[in-house]
């Protein structure tokens, strides 16, 4: 580190320690009577999250509530914290479906790829942030479980702007 | 019962001996109301400075235990009864445990001489509204307020933790260094009032008008000085949570460090409160000279303790209000302004008001509006000059302050044929 001291030159008449003291407080008291506060009162008040939050995954399931899954291992292979544990199955006639399908979400870093590439729109991420959990095992989710949330799932894009211009 | 009315009248011989039960009993009935009020007062400022704080920073504030928060105090209390006492292996015990009873007790003990209201009239004579009525008043009161810092010293030294340590150390020199300007502060009051005993400042007051009028630089420089004697910001580097963790408290935990936080309160209460009382006319009613010559009437002293809190309420206001607005203080700062600036200042005005007072008496002006009104114009030249001129960069040397030009010189020169300056370019 090179000794160089910096000075500022700046006049003695700008200095006014009282001057400056007054000027702060007026500025406080403008904030403690103005009624207008930031704080959002969190369990009976809700912060609106975005309609692109990425938050935890939501299998959405056909008609019959069977999950939409075709086990073709695409999520697994984009995602880039490896936490999608895909085994696939076939039934009778032929179509696939995952045998065992299960998301750590403390290893998932919520990119929302596992989204963007699934063929069948089966896997979304949601639009939840309230995840708490009495252990760890409970933040593995099973298919079970994925396929039972019902929080709203997250728009990758805006439907009226595609594009994002 | 004998023997304890002979020793009372030992210890003050100004006690009419006819009225010494009603003395006595009344006597302990005011300190079990002064110390209730007290003790919930202070329970609520920590409410209040937290309800400030946040409303200053745009927030709600604690507002979740009773009606808008009005209960946390007591669930503060109860936490920290309930918490663990932590010894650290190395504290020496003893001291470790004496030292917050050490600056929680003097903060207490100065309310006693302080007057919170107009006399009250009894049917078994008057009633001072004063817990001890004592001849030397305000001498008590430096006396003891200036125990306080041997609680944080203490603390800081038996806790053997190096913050802690230095935490002490720099309450030790601040609290010295303000304490002197402090005391000089109120000389022209006390030269003024003629007399040591709050009783006798507050009635000098109401005839002559308050004291923040005629001796706003005693005022100004007793408000600084306060606020550097209660460790409040901007002048709190005893505890400068940024710098020392919590500084002479580090190590304090559960009710114990319970006991600092209180005797930070209850010294904000008594310094506001000797504000009111030196400078605002203490429990003065505005306007009137009443209320210290009678007739006396319950319904005048309600009136005078609900100004006298009035009062309170809005200096205890102003410290919070200040330490949310204000950052902290460098430590050559601090120093700097305490025996640069506000030690000379004291001086000074002590000798200009002792020289007016001498030039009203030989001229024969008596105490009155006349006196009054000399003395307030005197006050508006020497505001003048302190705030228009003197505080140009001269109250305070800034980071960025103005460098003579020689010195400016030779550091640059210095810099430039450093190696290591070289070296980097």
């Amino acid at each position: 580190m090179p000794i160089t001291v910096k000075v500022l030159d700046r006049p003695i008449e700008d200095v006014s320690y009282v001057k400056a003291t007054l000027k702060g407080m007026a500025l406080t008291f403008k904030h403690l009577i103005n009624p207008h506060k930031v704080t959002v009162q969190y369990p009976e008040e809700k912060w609106q999250i975005s309609p692109r939050w990425r938050g935890t995954h939501r299998m959405l399931t056909t008609e019959t509530g069977k999950a939409k899954c075709v086990a073709c291992g695409l999520c697994p292979t984009v995602c880039p914290a490896n936490c999608i544990k895909l085994v696939p199955g076939e039934d009778e006639e032929g179509n696939r479906y995952p045998l065992i399908f299960e998301i750590d979400e403390f290893r998932c870093i919520f990119c929302g790829y596992c989204q963007e590439v699934c063929p069948e729109e089966a896997i979304h991420v949601g639009r939840h942030y309230e995840n708490a959990e009495y252990s760890r095992e409970g933040f593995v989710y099973d298919l079970e479980r994925l396929t039972s949330q019902t929080h709203p799932v997250c728009e990758m894009w805006d439907p009226e702007d595609p594009r994002g211009e | 019962m004998i023997p304890l009315i002979a020793l009372l009248q030992a210890a003050n011989p100004q006690l009419p001996p006819n009225g010494s039960g009603v003395f006595v009993i009344a006597t302990i009935v005011k300190m079990i109301v002064v110390f209730t009020i007290y003790m919930v007062g202070v329970a609520l400022l920590t409410l209040a400075e937290r309800k400030i704080s946040a409303w200053i920073q745009d927030r709600h504030g604690p507002n979740r235990v009773g009606p808008s928060g009005l209960l946390q105090p007591a669930a503060d209390g109860l936490k920290n009864f309930m918490k663990e006492e932590t010894y650290p292996e190395a504290a020496y015990k003893p001291l470790f445990i004496l030292a917050p009873i050490l600056s929680f007790i003097p903060a207490l003990t100065t309310w006693v001489v302080i007057p919170f209201g107009a006399p009250f009239p009894t049917r078994w004579g008057r009633i001072d509204l004063v817990v001890a009525d004592l001849p030397v008043g305000f001498l008590f009161i430096l006396a003891i307020s200036s125990l306080g810092v041997y609680g944080i010293v203490l603390a800081g030294w038996a806790s053997n933790n190096k913050y802690a340590l230095l935490g002490g150390l720099r309450s030790s020199a601040q609290m010295i260094s303000y304490e002197i300007s402090l005391g000089l502060s109120t000389i022209p009051v006390l030269l003024l009032a003629g007399n040591v005993t709050l009783g006798a400042i507050i009635t000098q007051q109401a005839y002559g008008g308050w004291n923040v009028v005629n001796l706003t630089i005693a005022f100004f420089i007793f408000l600084v000085a306060a606020f550097a004697e209660t460790n409040r910001l901007p002048f709190d580097l005893p505890e400068a949570e940024s710098e020392l963790i919590a500084g002479y408290h580090t190590e304090y935990s559960a009710m114990k460090f319970s006991l600092f936080f209180i005797a930070e309160y209850a010294n904000m209460v008594t310094a506001s409160a000797l504000m009111v009382t030196l400078f605002f006319g203490g429990y003065d009613v505005p306007f009137t000279p009443r209320d210290n010559i009678g007739p006396f009437s319950g319904w005048l002293t309600i009136l005078s303790v609900l100004i006298f809190f009035a009062k309170l309420l809005f200096f205890l206001f102003f410290f919070m209000w200040v330490r949310w607005t204000l950052p902290r203080f460098r430590y050559d700062q601090l120093m700097s302004l305490g025996w640069k600036f506000m030690l000379p200042l004291a001086l000074a005005y002590i000798i200009v008001i002792a020289a007016v007072l001498l030039v009203l008496d030989a001229a024969g002006i008596t105490r009155g509006a006349m006196h009054s009104s000399i003395l307030g114009a005197v006050n508006v030249v020497i505001v003048m000059i302190v705030f228009a001129i003197l505080d140009h960069g001269r109250i305070i040397s800034p980071a960025y302050g103005r460098i003579e030009g020689a010195r400016l010189a030779r550091l640059r020169s210095v810099s430039s044929r450093s190696p290591l300056a070289s070296g980097a370019k």
